[in-house]
């Protein structure tokens, strides 16, 4: 099947078969593994990127579902070369160990920034609830989020 | 995981998807929404559709409106835009069941018909659907119908919608000044489903006393079920705190399940104490809508 979408602000045209998921379409076919697949059972948070503007599990959407629409993955955020906030956020606030959850922690997170209040901890860790680290690294991950969430 | 290979449809109309489906060989075909639960099961093969129907970009199946005293409520619409519906501010209840269902991610996907379809026994929202009197509006190849809540669940994964049919939309009663309904749910820690969730409506009369009460369970075994034992225990009383605990203390129409996460005593006493914590947030959402 024939599907044409815009991923990162680029348009995309592929012929895929209808059982591909998103996740092996943006890293297998696209080649943008900052995505990763951590359970690949939509529990654990790290396939997350943005399609139209909401975070979704993409090893939980087929890639014909997203024909039409816009995504954005971790390798769409810094512009220029220069960090988005969030991202240097995680690094002052040493909101990685391994770095496997990074970027789905960093596209979960991106739907609380640019609202009007500052969202406490219990709301980060509510917004985060779809994402795991086996780190244990929460306490930065959240003081990373509030951060970034202060500055924009 | 990669799903059997299968083919894809996606319907340009409710019309066109009806038509699709009544093409196809009977059991064959999977009608897919949100996919927060299809796509996982076809994942494991436990599904493994010949045909994928994809409604999801259907609009007219999505969205929130009112008309002549009923709420309206499409099947595409999802736990994300439930969570935030201004025109539900009178039923709080659906936004307090979004928020404690899946997390975010899943919330932005998955789907209020999707949910009502699947008929999961530990879903939160045929609790939800079932207390608060819920019609679901089907459309097959032979028109429209009509299923009330209560013939709603025929079973584990089995509802009254049948092969070629699609949910469209459901419709409830719109607060009316004097109900309120409330859910309380324990969540089973790994895959935040409802090791017993209860929702519950209560309708005062002009004394404060409860002229009616509805009260829907999930996650306790088989079927989500009505606990009719409680409505009737309840109807006509002033209520306090003591006679909701006393009226959920025995609720014989449940048939608890044994497994792994809980067994059957602890999901007894699970019912019991979310049945009181919903009946009592009902009754407190109840009195403040008088004005």
């Amino acid at each position: 099947m024939n599907i044409s979408l815009r991923v990162n602000g680029r348009p995309v045209e592929a012929v895929v078969e209808p059982r591909l998921l998103l996740v092996h379409f943006l890293r297998e076919r696209l080649r943008l593994t900052g995505t990763h697949i951590g359970c690949d059972t939509s529990q654990c948070g790290a396939c997350t990127v943005h399609l139209d503007g909401r975070a979704v599990k993409s090893c939980t959407v087929l890639a014909v579902q997203a024909d039409g629409c816009d995504i954005t993955t971790i390798e769409g955020l810094a512009a220029e070369g220069e960090l988005h906030p969030l991202q240097a956020a995680f690094q002052e606030q040493h909101a990685l160990q391994c770095g496997f959850c990074t970027p789905g922690m960093i596209m979960a997170s991106l739907e609380l920034l640019g609202r009007a209040i500052v969202p406490d901890d219990r709301e980060i860790r509510a917004a985060l609830e779809g994402n795991r680290c086996r780190c244990t690294g929460y306490q930065n991950i959240v003081a990373a989020v509030r951060t970034a969430c202060e500055r924009s | 995981m990669i799903p059997a290979a299968f083919e894809y449809a996606v319907p340009r109309s409710l019309e066109d998807a009806v038509a699709v489906l009544a093409d196809c060989e009977a059991g064959t075909a999977a009608i897919l929404a949100g996919g927060m639960s299809l796509l996982p099961t076809m994942k494991l093969r436990l599904a493994a559709p010949a045909l994928l129907v994809d409604i999801g970009r259907l609009r007219e199946l999505a969205g929130i409106s009112r008309a002549s005293g009923r709420l309206r409520i499409g099947a595409l619409t999802t736990h994300a835009e439930l969570l935030a519906a201004p025109e539900l501010a009178e039923w709080r209840v659906f936004a307090e069941t979004a928020g404690v269902l899946g997390d975010p991610q899943v919330r932005n996907r998955g789907t209020f018909g999707g949910s009502l379809a699947q008929a999961h026994p530990a879903a939160d929202w045929p609790a939800v659907f079932l207390a608060l009197r819920g019609v679901a509006c089907l459309r097959g190849s032979r028109g429209e119908r009509s299923v009330r809540s209560e013939d709603f669940f025929t079973g584990v994964l089995t509802t009254a919608i049948a092969e070629g049919e699609i949910l469209t939309h459901v419709t409830f009663p719109a607060g009316d000044g004097r109900s309120g309904a409330a859910y309380s749910k324990m969540r089973q820690q790994a895959s935040g489903m409802a090791l017993a969730g209860v929702a519950a409506r209560i309708t005062l009369d002009t004394a404060g006393r409860i002229e009616e009460s509805t009260v829907g369970v999930t996650g306790i075994g088989g079927a989500p079920f009505r606990a009719r034992s409680i409505e009737q225990r309840l109807s006509g009383l002033l209520p306090t705190p003591s006679i909701l605990e006393e009226s959920c203390a025995d609720v014989p129409e449940a048939d608890p399940t044994n497994d792994l996460h809980a067994d059957a005593d602890y999901r007894r006493q699970l019912l019991r104490v979310h049945a009181t914590r919903a009946l009592t947030r009902a009754l407190e959402r109840a009195r403040s809508a008088i004005p």
